[in-house]
């Protein structure tokens, strides 16, 4: 019947690599691969902080830039990782490669619990709801005796490969940038897709998306599951790399600093989330010398990119 | 048997009666038309079929298939589409990217498949982006295809909505007031292109119109709402000369 409109002109395709993306991510790629040769510890330190930051980032962007929603206790699903990961390690004597799955797992557990319900409603709710969760999953570690309590969780394994034990710093910074990679080749994977779409599409109008025959509370939901199931992954990694982790490293103001990354880069593309990513991290250690000036710095600092780069320092341009 | 057969559709919000026991059918391959003043409750009657709204009594069915109170997204995989009275584009996407939402209930891969690029998602994906293409092309603006759908004009704009009800590949589709805020020329286009939706691809239409010349022009069948209550029911020439409906409708928008 429409067979005459098949003999269309094809499709153009649209300009999938960009040069101004393609040449400073290269550019920043080479310079990450070498760094821990020319860096110090403390230099190599920091860096590796900033890949942490960039996976959970990345993760949370698939929530908050992608999906439009509003997580403000990313840090929970950072910790269910760290702690699944710890305790398998440290209590049960697991195979740290081994926890990883446990872990996804978990997230995904803890994302359905929180997300079936509250993703029915309009999105503001989640905004509190999620707030609320990252508050009980800090309280649970804080008062379980398997969690270790206040005072954390000690004597975490380190992780092996090959017959290779990651031991020093260099060792764990290449293993975040190897996650780091991983994390945005899999964002950028799914950005292109069919359900990367379908986010976009609840993203800037929900009534519209359903109209056309989007489900938007999975829709919502998968977002939700994969953001948690990356941070997941980022807190096994990281509490294979402090050895020892405690409740006050997953607190609201671990949540908002990810949430800040995403939001200071450019939330929606990953350039602009890297970016922020890295500027968190990089942000307390440069400000350094400002001494007990510091927080007012930072705040004086942040305040002047959202003046002057409202939709962030590299903005999610679609089209 | 009808493709759409709604009976006594009720819906109120609050004590405020919107809709009055509706009944009425819109027969396969057919162009029908839904005319009333403003707040006679067309939109809600939409909104109703599409499952946006829940009705308080009554039935809806599509091809012998009871939709009522079903989510809208499962509607629309059952084959009935929509356009929207004020346009409801993903403004910041791409006009490809827009027809190609259509697709997302035709197809099926979902994020792992995605992640593993695997081969049968990249055909998918290829199958949705030319399924996109030609639906642009089908209303004519398939040279806009990389542009902001934001960015296009009044007319294109409403052309992409239709392109992107049609890509979901429905079997009814619905026109909330298509030809609002266009100029004569383009009334014209539209005319030719709602002929073309029942005529090359076999798509049942509906629509909601002020413009009476248009509607007596495209429509086999109108029917007409007043205050929520359907008042006649008929071919162009029968509605035109209901003393009911010139009342009603024609005698004080004439
Ligand atoms: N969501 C709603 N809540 C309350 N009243 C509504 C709602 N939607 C429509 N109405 C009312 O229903 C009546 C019919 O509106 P509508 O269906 O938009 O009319 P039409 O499309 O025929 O102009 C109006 O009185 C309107 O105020
Ligand atoms: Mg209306």
């Amino acid at each position: 019947m429409i067979d005459e409109v098949r003999t269309m002109p094809t499709a153009v395709q649209p300009q999938l690599m960009r040069w101004s993306v393609v040449l400073p991510g290269l550019a920043a790629l080479a310079v990450a691969l070498v760094l821990p040769q020319f860096a110090n510890a403390y230099v190599t330190e920091v860096a590796t902080t900033a890949l942490l930051y960039v996976v959970l980032c990345l993760g949370l962007n698939i929530v908050v830039g992608y999906a439009g929603l509003l997580d403000l206790g990313y840090a929970a699903f950072f910790a269910v990782g760290a702690y699944t990961s710890g305790i398998l390690t440290a209590e049960f004597g697991f195979n740290f490669w081994l926890t990883i799955p446990v872990a996804m797992v978990a997230a995904c557990v803890a994302g359905i619990i929180i997300g079936a319900p509250t993703l029915r409603l309009r999105s503001d709710y989640l905004a509190i709801v999620t707030l609320g969760f990252g508050e009980i999953v800090r309280i649970i570690a804080r008062n379980l005796d398997i969690t270790g309590g206040a005072s954390g969780l000690i004597g975490i394994e380190r992780p092996e490969i090959f017959g290779f034990k990651l031991m020093q710093v260099q060792h764990f910074y290449y293993a975040f940038l190897v996650l780091a990679l991983l994390t945005a080749f899999v964002c950028l994977s799914v950005e292109r897709s069919r359900m990367g779409r379908a986010w976009f599409y609840v993203r800037y109008d929900e009534d519209a998306a359903a109209g056309i025959g989007i489900n938007r509370v999975t829709a919502k939901l998968q977002a939700y599951m994969m953001g948690a199931v990356i941070a997941s992954v980022a807190g096994c990694l990281y509490a294979a790399k402090m050895t020892a982790i405690s409740p006050e490293s997953f607190t609201f103001n671990q949540s908002l600093l990810i949430l800040l990354g995403v939001v200071l880069g450019g939330m929606g593309r990953i350039p602009g989330v890297v970016l922020g990513a890295v500027l968190v991290a990089l942000l307390p250690e440069v400000l350094r010398g400002a001494g007990t000036y510091r927080p007012l710095v930072t705040a004086v600092a942040l305040l002047a990119i959202m003046l002057f780069r409202p939709n962030g320092l590299w903005p999610d341009k679609r089209v | 048997m009808a493709l759409l057969e709604v009976r006594d559709l009720r819906l109120s919000f609050g004590g405020l009666k919107v809709l009055h026991d509706i009944s009425f059918s819109v027969e396969k391959g057919a162009i029908n038309s839904l005319i009333g003043p403003n707040g006679a409750g067309k939109t809600s009657l939409f909104n109703c079929l599409t499952g946006f709204y829940k009705p308080k009594g009554g039935s809806i069915s599509l091809g012998g298939r009871p939709i009522t109170g079903l989510p809208p997204h499962r509607i629309t995989a059952l084959g009935l589409a929509r356009t929207f009275q004020n346009i409801r584009l993903f403004k910041e996407m791409t006009v490809l990217e827009n027809a190609m939402s259509g697709q997302h209930c035709r197809s099926r891969h979902g994020i792992m498949s995605a992640i593993l690029h695997l081969p049968a998602q990249r055909r998918e994906e290829e199958t949705i982006r030319t399924a996109g293409m030609r639906w642009l092309d089908f209303v004519g603006i398939e040279q806009h295809a990389h542009r902001r759908a934001g960015g296009l004009s009044y007319g294109d704009q409403r052309r992409l909505e239709l392109a992107r009800a049609l890509a979901s590949a429905p079997e009814l589709i619905l026109l909330d007031e298509p030809a609002a805020g266009l100029n004569e020329r383009e009334k014209l286009d539209l005319v030719d292109l709602i002929r073309r939706i029942r005529d090359e691809t076999g798509v049942t239409v509906l629509l909601i119109e002020h413009d009476m010349g248009l509607v007596m022009q495209v429509s086999e069948k109108i029917v007409v709402f007043d205050y929520g209550q359907k008042i006649a029911d008929g071919p162009p020439e029968a509605v035109r000369a209901d003393p009911r409906v010139i009342e009603a409708y024609l005698g004080t928008e004439e």
